[in-house]
């Protein structure tokens, strides 16, 4: 990084306050909308962090993988499933929020605590810097060939079961007589699996 | 202790940013009631445990950067846990006609 310091402080400090504020909004707002777009910054952030942390390539994929596809997607899914419902409250909510926020603290200060008595081997050797991504790719192609291979397995199998599972089951024509079915007359008539009152 | 201003980010600012981001993930994650804002929830968590592998790679592992090479198979991992999660959740939206986690329950006893 070529960057000085001073500057390389004050755009981490810039950027971790988007990202504080940015997560507690996702997980805070009313809205789920906003929660969206908001999500969309704190990816944006991380990726900022990746380049004060030398690491072009990585930030580059972030942008393209978390901007681009990840939030995408959950704003596809938040329009697809976009329904005014009124929540139906339930007893002991704030009792319950209190709980988890006080387990939550205590994680937090449980990872300080590591974070800050654990006797890292610093300073360590010197940053590759820009030659960050001819190294990824080396170890890409040599020592993490295997994983890189069953990655790609990965995406695939899930791409299939994403297609398999929010796929419509819906026939163009029909069956027996080979006429073109009522595509309104279809969807109207889908019936939920499980019922609302089925037994618990 | 006098208190001063370094002139260089340390590793512990990450760390500590990296442990905000996931307890905010876990909070989020145990009391959204709506399902979108669980899988948003698991991208933060995974995003702070991006952050800390970065820092890592960057301050103790300089030369072989394999922080680096991990992070980006937990992007890839994370892009296919959004798309199956989603399918999932218009699947169960489908089904249920609600996102509403409380009344996921059918499995509960």
């Amino acid at each position: 990084m070529t960057i000085s310091s001073i500057t390389q402080l004050i755009c981490f400090v810039a950027l971790s306050a988007t990202l504080v504020l940015g997560a507690l909004g996702v997980v805070l707002l009313p809205n789920i909308v906003y929660s969206a777009f908001l999500l969309g910054g704190v990816f944006l952030s991380v990726a900022g962090l990746y380049l004060l942390l030398n690491a072009s390539f990585v930030a580059a994929a972030q942008v393209l993988v978390y901007v681009g596809a990840v939030n995408v997607l959950i704003l596809f899914a938040i329009m697809l499933v976009n329904k005014k419902e009124n929540l139906a409250a339930i007893p002991g909510l704030g009792l319950r929020r209190l709980l988890s926020g006080a387990v939550c603290g205590g994680l937090f200060l449980l990872l300080i605590r590591v974070a800050f008595t654990t006797p890292w081997p610093l300073p360590g050797p010197e940053p590759v810097g820009e030659e960050a991504t001819i190294r990824i790719g080396e170890h890409l192609f040599s020592d993490y060939l295997l994983p890189f291979e069953l990655a790609s397995v990965l995406l695939l199998m899930s791409m299939i079961g994403a297609i398999v599972l929010a796929r419509r089951d819906v026939l163009s024509s029909d069956v027996i007589t080979g006429e073109a079915v009522d595509q309104g007359l279809i969807e109207k008539e889908r019936t939920p699996l499980l019922l609302e009152n089925s037994p618990r | 202790m006098e208190f001063t201003i370094p002139t260089t980010i340390p590793l512990q600012a990450y760390l500590a940013l990296a442990a905000v981001l996931f307890c905010t993930g876990v909070w989020g994650l145990i009391n959204s009631r709506n399902a979108v804002r669980v899988l948003m929830s698991i991208e933060l968590m995974l995003n702070a445990v991006n952050i800390n592998l970065m820092a890592f790679s960057n301050y103790l592992d300089g030369q072989l950067i394999r922080g680096q090479v991990f992070a980006i198979f937990v992007i890839t991992v994370a892009a296919a846990e959004a798309a199956v999660g989603l399918a999932i959740l218009l699947s169960l939206y489908r089904n249920r006609e609600t996102v509403d986690m409380e009344r996921f329950n059918l499995l509960r006893w």
